[in-house]
C-alpha cells in the first residue's frame, strides 16, 4: 500500500524533474547560448540514465533482498522511452525541421515531405544517427508491451524473451553517445562501465560464479519470478 | 621420540561459514558500489547545466579603427560570446571556460618566436603590440560543430607581426602553440587532446589581410575564456583553427600537424576551410545554427569570404584537403 500509494507517485514526479527543469530553464534563459543543443544532449543523457536505472533494479533487488523494487522497473523503463522519444523529437525539430528549406511556406505539404526525407536520409547516411535511431526503435515494442494485458497475451516466457531487447537498446545508446563526443570520451566510457557492471551481475548469475552456491541464498535472495518478470 | 602434537586450531580461528560465503557477496557489492561512486563522480558534473556567468567587462581599448572587412550582420551578445566557448584547456563543456578561466593570468605574457626567421627570441606582449593599429573586425565565426556567431573582434593583421619577425624564404608555414600550464588550466590534467594545443597556417594564409591576431572583444580587453591575451582569427576557417592564448610562433618548412588533425585525421584536416559541400563524417556542414536563432542558415563557402580567399586555393582539391 505504502509503495503503490506513496512511493510510486513520488518516484513518478521525481522522474519528471529533468524535463520540468529543462522546460523551466529554457523558458527563463537558464540554458546555454545554444539551448536547442542543450535540450538534445540532456534528453539523450537522461534516456541513458533511465535505461541504467531500469537495468539496475534486478541486481539491486537481489543484493538488498527488497523485492518491492520490482514495482519500479516498468516505470523506469517507460521513462527511458519517454526521454528517448523527447530526444528523438528534439532532433527531428531542432536539427532536421530547422534545417529545411520552405519553398511553399512553413505550413505546407512539401514541408512534411521534406522533413520525412531529411530525417530518413540522415538516419540512412550517418551511422551515428542510425545507431541512435535503432536504439530508440528497440524501445517501441517494449513500451507497447508494457501493460499487464500485453504480458498476459504474450505469456511470461515470450514476454521475457522480447524484453531482453533492452540489452541491445542500452548498448546502442552507449555507442551513440560515444560516437557523439569529439574527444572527451570519459562520460560515454563511464556509462559503458556502468552498463558492463550491470551485465556482469547477470552473467555471474547465469554461470553461478559465487552465486549459485550457498551464497546465493544470501546474495541473491531470489524470489520466484512471476510471469512478466525477466532479469 | 617426541612427536609434537600440532596445536589445535582454535574454533574461533576458523572463518565462520556464513562470513566466508558472504565474502563473495561483499566483494561483488563493494565492486558495484565502487563503480557507482566513480560513475556519480564523473557523471554528476553534467547532471545539471551550471549557471555560467558572462565575463566581467574589462579595460576599454583605445584608438580602435573601423574596418571595411567587417560584416554588417548583427553581432552576438557579449553573454553568448563569453559563456559558450570551446576551450578544452579549461574543460570540455562549453560553459566551463567561463568559470574556470576566471583567474587565468594573462600578464606578464611572453610570446616566443622561433624557426625560419631572423628575429628569434622571447617578446613581451607589449612589444608584440607596439606600433600596431587596433581595428574592429566584425567577423562571422563558424564552428565545425555547426553553430556560428558574429563576433566583433579587436585586433591587428597577423601580417604586421610576421613582417616584424622577418621570416626567411624557407618559412613556408607558421605554427602556433597555446600555453600548456596545467596549474592554471585544469583541462590539461586529462589527456583529452595531445597538449599543448597546436595550430598552423600556410604562409599565404597567414599573410592574408583577413587573418588577424585578436586582443579584444566589443572594444574591450579580450576575456580569458575567449583566448586572452592573444588569439588568432581566420574567419574563412572553422573555429578550431582560431588558436587561443598563443605563447609560441614558429616559422617552419613543413606543414605542421595541428591538434585536431592529430586527434582524428579523418574528421579534421589541416586546412579546415568552411565548406558546405564537404561533410563531417557525423553531420552535414551544409547548414549551421546561428546562436540565438531557431531556423538554420545555409553555410557559405569559405564562410562567405570566398571573394577574398578563394584564389588562395586554386588547383587544390578541397574535398581531399578538408
Amino acid at each position: 500500500m505504502f509503495i503503490t500509494r506513496v512511493l510510486k507517485p513520488i518516484v513518478f514526479v521525481a522522474s519528471l524533474g529533468p524535463v520540468a527543469w529543462l522546460v523551466w530553464a529554457g523558458l527563463t534563459g537558464n540554458l546555454s547560448a545554444n539551448p536547442l543543443s542543450d535540450l538534445t544532449n540532456e534528453t539523450g543523457v537522461w534516456t541513458l540514465r533511465f535505461l541504467c536505472a531500469t537495468l539496475a533494479i534486478t541486481p539491486l533487488r537481489r543484493l538488498t533482498g527488497w523485492n518491492p523494487l520490482i514495482k519500479f522497473r516498468r516505470m523506469a523503463g517507460l521513462f527511458a522511452f519517454f526521454y528517448g522519444t523527447l530526444h528523438f523529437l528534439t532532433y527531428v525539430i531542432a536539427d532536421r525541421f530547422a534545417g529545411l528549406d520552405f519553398p511553399n511556406g512553413i505550413v505546407a505539404w512539401t514541408t512534411v515531405q521534406n522533413l520525412a526525407k531529411s530525417v530518413g536520409e540522415d538516419i540512412y547516411k550517418r551511422p551515428f544517427i542510425t545507431v541512435g535511431f535503432t536504439a530508440w526503435s528497440t524501445m517501441v515494442p517494449l513500451a507497447a508491451t508494457s501493460t499487464a494485458g500485453m504480458i498476459r497475451r504474450l505469456g511470461g516466457k515470450r514476454w521475457n524473451q522480447l524484453h531482453r531487447l533492452v540489452y541491445g537498446t542500452v548498448c546502442l545508446g552507449v555507442l551513440h553517445y560515444w560516437w557523439l563526443v569529439k574527444a572527451d570520451v570519459r562520460r560515454p566510457y563511464t556509462y559503458g562501465a556502468v552498463v558492463a557492471t550491470l551485465f556482469l551481475f547477470r552473467l555471474l548469475k547465469g554461470t553461478g560464479v559465487g552465486i549459485r552456491g550457498a551464497g546465493s541464498r544470501i546474495l541473491w535472495r531470489r524470489a520466484p519470478l512471476k510471469s512478466g518478470e525477466s532479469s | 621420540m617426541l612427536i609434537k602434537k600440532p596445536a589445535d586450531i582454535k574454533s574461533s580461528d576458523i572463518t565462520d561459514k556464513k562470513l566466508y560465503v558472504n565474502r563473495r557477496a561483499f566483494i561483488q557489492a563493494a565492486t558495484g558500489t565502487a563503480v557507482a561512486a566513480a560513475a556519480t563522480g564523473i557523471l554528476g558534473s553534467e547532471a545539471f547545466l551550471k549557471a555560467s556567468t558572462p565575463a566581467q567587462h574589462g579595460r576599454k581599448l583605445e584608438g580602435i579603427k573601423k574596418s571595411s572587412f567587417s560584416t554588417d550582420e548583427k553581432p552576438n551578445k557579449w553573454e553568448d560570446i563569453t559563456t559558450y566557448n570551446n576551450y578544452y584547456e579549461f574543460g570540455t563543456d562549453k560553459d566551463e571556460p567561463s568559470m574556470l578561466a576566471r583567474n587565468f593570468k594573462t600578464a606578464p605574457w611572453t610570446v616566443t618566436v622561433d624557426g625560419e626567421c631572423a628575429k628569434k627570441g622571447a617578446m613581451n606582449l607589449e612589444d608584440v603590440l607596439k606600433g600596431k593599429t587596433l581595428e574592429e573586425r566584425i567577423y562571422r565565426h563558424r564552428c565545425v560543430e555547426r553553430w556560428s556567431m558574429v563576433i566583433p573582434w579587436i585586433g591587428f593583421p597577423l601580417s604586421d607581426f610576421i613582417k616584424q619577425c622577418e621570416p626567411t624564404s624557407k618559412a613556408k608555414y607558421i605554427e602556433f602553440t597555446t600555453l600548456g600550464d596545467s596549474k592554471q588550466m585544469p583541462g590539461l590534467r586529462s589527456p583529452v587532446l595531445r597538449w599543448p594545443y597546436l595550430e598552423g597556417l600556410r604562409m599565404d594564409e597567414a599573410m592574408h589581410p583577413l587573418t588577424i591576431l585578436v586582443v579584444g572583444l566589443y572594444g574591450e580587453v579580450l576575456p580569458n575564456q575567449d583566448g586572452a591575451p592573444l588569439r588568432l582569427a581566420v574567419p574563412w576557417k572553422y573555429g578550431f583553427k582560431h588558436i587561443k592564448s598563443i605563447v609560441k610562433v614558429r616559422f617552419v618548412e613543413k606543414q605542421p600537424l595541428n591538434t585536431w588533425q592529430d586527434q582524428a585525421a579523418n574528421e579534421y584536416g589541416f586546412y579546415a576551410n568552411v565548406n558546405p559541400t564537404v561533410d563531417h563524417p557525423r553531420w552535414s556542414q551544409a547548414t549551421e545554427r546561428r546562436i540565438g536563432e531557431f531556423l538554420m542558415r545555409k553555410t557559405l563557402m569559405f564562410n562567405g569570404y570566398g571573394d577574398q580567399v578563394a584564389s588562395l586555393y586554386t588547383g587544390l582539391d578541397l574535398r581531399r584537403n578538408y
